[in-house]
C-alpha cells in the first residue's frame, strides 16, 4: 500500500527533510565557532569527536549522526525519485506551450537543485571532512582547511551557489512539508511562507559569512 | 425622431465591426486517441470581444464545416461555467488568462493580431479523444473511490434536524463548489489530481454526515488517484491559481492531514 501512496512518499520526504533541515541550524552554529579563532573552532571539532568519552567510545555522537543523516538522504532522494518519476509517467505528452501562472522559482528548481546540493555534498565532504579535495590536504586541521578552501576562488564560488540553491530549496521545502504534514490552512498560509522565506535567508547567511570572512581577510 | 440609414447609429455601427479581431489560432489536431496529434494552424476574422471564447470557436468550426473539413472537437456543455465540461490550455495556461472556465473566458482577454494556442489537457489518466476533448472518468472513478455519503434516499430530511456551525458550512461550501472540469490537473507540474480529491475530501469531511466514512473516504481516494496513474502533489500551487472555482491549497493540507489520521487509525483502501 505504502509503496503506491503518493502521499507517503511526501511525508518520507518532508520528515526527512526536517531532520535534514535540524542538523543543518546545528551545523550552521558549529561554525560559527571560527570566529572564535583558529583553537576555538578546533576544539569544537574535536569535542564532537570526544563527546562522552571515556563513557561513551570515540565519535559516538558523530556516528550516530552521520547514520541519521544518511537515511534521511537517501530516504529523501528515493521519495524524490519515486514523485519524479510519477509525474513523467502522468504527463508523457508535453504542452507545446505551458505557462506558470504562480510557481516559485524555488519550486521549479526543487529537483535539479537538489541533485547539485547532493553533488556539492559529496564535494563538501571530500573537501573539509576527509580532506582529500582541500588544498591543504588531510593532515591539515579543520580551521587550516577552512580557511585553505575558502581562499580559492573557485572553490568558495562552489560553496556560495551551492548555499543560494540550498536555501531556495528549503524556502519552497518548508512550505510543502507544513502542507504535506497537514498544519497549514488559509490561515497560516502567508505566515507559513514567509517564515519559510526568513528562515531559508538567515540560515544561509549564517552559513555564507564565513566564507565572506576568508576572502574578507577577517578569518586567515 | 427617426433613425436613418447612414445617420450617426451606422457610424457606430461601423466602428464596432471595426473592433472584430483578425486571430491566428494553432489548434491540437489528433483524429482519435491511437493516432499522433500535431497543432495545425487556423485563421479567424471579425471575432467580436463580447464572443465567449467557445463561440469563438464554434466561429471557426462554422468556417471548417462550409469548407468541407472535419470541425475541431472540443468539449462543452452549460456554457454558464457550472457544469465543469468545458476546458482546454490556452496559450498554455488552463482555461486561459482569466480564472474562469473555457465559456465564461470572453475574447475581449485578447487583442486583434494575437495569436492564440488551444491544447487538450495533458495527463496520461486524460487520454485525448479526439482533437481537445479528453476521457476525464477518471476523476468518476476517484467519485466512486469515496467521493459520497451513504444515507437513505428518500424525501428531504429536515434542514434543522442536523446543525452544522455556519464556519464549517462555508469552509465545506467553498470546497463544494469544485465542477471536476480538470484545469488542476492540466495546469499541475506533476500532473496530479490533488486539488479536485482534496476538495472532495474537504467538502465531505466538514459536513456531520461525511464523518462515518471520513477515514475510508480519504485513503481510498488517494489511492485510486494513484492507481489512475496521476502525478504527485508537490505544493506549487499551480492548480489552485488555475481552477475556476479558486479551491484553496488549504483543501490539500485538510486532504493529508486525514489521511495521516486515517492510517493511523488504521483504515487502509478496499482493493
Amino acid at each position: 500500500m505504502a509503496k503506491t501512496n503518493s502521499v507517503f512518499k511526501k511525508v518520507v520526504m518532508a520528515v526527512s527533510g526536517i531532520i535534514m533541515l535540524l542538523f543543518l541550524i546545528a551545523h550552521m552554529i558549529g561554525n560559527l565557532h571560527v570566529f572564535q579563532g583558529a583553537e576555538s573552532f578546533n576544539d569544537y571539532s574535536e569535542w564532537l569527536r570526544s563527546f562522552g568519552e571515556p563513557a561513551l567510545p570515540p565519535r559516538t555522537l558523530l556516528t550516530v549522526i552521520e547514520i541519521v543523516l544518511v537515511v534521511s538522504v537517501l530516504a529523501h532522494m528515493w521519495a524524490a525519485i519515486a514523485l519524479w518519476r510519477q509525474a513523467k509517467r502522468a504527463r508523457p505528452e508535453r504542452y507545446v506551450t505551458k505557462k506558470s501562472v504562480v510557481q516559485t522559482y524555488a519550486s521549479r528548481t526543487m529537483r535539479w537543485g537538489g541533485v547539485i546540493i547532493g553533488l556539492f555534498i559529496v564535494y563538501h565532504l571530500l573537501d573539509l571532512t576527509f580532506g582529500a579535495a582541500n588544498p591543504a590536504g588531510t593532515d591539515a586541521t579543520p580551521y587550516d582547511r577552512l580557511v585553505a578552501s575558502f581562499q580559492n576562488p573557485i572553490a568558495t564560488t562552489v560553496y556560495v551557489v551551492a548555499l543560494v540553491l540550498l536555501g531556495m530549496h528549503l524556502r519552497h521545502g518548508i512550505w510543502s512539508a507544513t502542507q504535506t504534514l497537514g498544519q497549514s490552512n488559509r490561515r497560516r498560509e502567508r505566515t507559513v511562507n514567509a517564515f519559510a522565506v526568513a528562515f531559508a535567508t538567515l540560515l544561509i547567511a549564517g552559513y555564507l559569512v564565513v566564507p565572506a570572512a576568508v576572502v574578507l581577510g577577517l578569518v586567515d | 425622431m427617426t433613425i436613418t440609414q447612414g445617420g450617426p447609429h451606422s457610424t457606430v455601427d461601423q466602428t464596432s465591426a471595426k473592433r472584430g479581431m483578425n486571430l491566428t489560432l494553432r489548434i491540437w489536431r489528433q483524429s482519435n486517441p491511437s493516432v499522433k496529434g500535431k497543432m495545425v494552424t487556423y485563421k479567424v476574422s471579425d471575432i467580436s470581444p463580447d464572443m465567449s471564447f467557445l463561440e469563438m470557436l464554434d466561429v471557426l468550426n462554422e468556417q471548417l464545416i462550409m469548407q468541407g473539413d472535419d470541425p475541431v472537437a472540443f468539449d462543452h456543455d452549460c456554457r454558464e461555467g457550472i457544469c465543469g465540461m468545458c476546458g482546454v490550455m490556452i496559450n498554455g495556461q488552463a482555461h486561459g488568462p482569466q480564472q474562469t472556465t473555457t465559456c465564461q473566458l470572453h475574447m475581449r482577454s485578447f487583442k486583434d493580431g494575437d495569436s492564440i494556442d488551444i491544447e487538450p489537457w495533458r495527463a496520461s489518466p486524460f487520454p485525448v479523444i479526439k482533437d481537445l476533448a479528453v476521457d476525464r472518468r477518471a476523476f468518476d472513478r476517484i467519485i466512486q473511490a469515496g467521493g459520497y455519503i451513504s444515507v437513505p434516499t428518500g424525501t428531504a430530511p429536515e434542514a434543522h434536524s442536523t446543525p452544522v456551525p455556519k464556519k464549517d458550512s462555508d469552509a465545506a461550501f467553498d470546497a463544494a463548489t469544485c465542477i471536476g472540469c480538470g484545469a488542476c490537473v492540466a495546469a499541475c507540474p506533476n500532473a496530479s489530481s490533488m486539488l479536485f480529491t482534496a476538495a472532495k475530501v474537504t467538502h465531505l469531511g466538514l459536513m456531520p454526515q461525511g464523518q462515518p466514512e471520513r477515514d475510508d473516504r480519504v485513503v481510498n481516494m488517494v489511492h485510486q488517484q494513484d492507481l489512475e496513474g496521476f502525478g504527485g502533489c508537490t505544493n506549487i500551487g499551480e492548480c489552485s491559481a488555475s481552477c475556476p472555482k479558486g479551491i484553496s491549497m488549504e483543501t490539500i493540507s485538510r486532504l493529508n492531514h486525514d489521511l495521516l489520521g486515517a492510517l493511523r487509525a488504521g483504515a487502509r483502501p478496499k482493493s
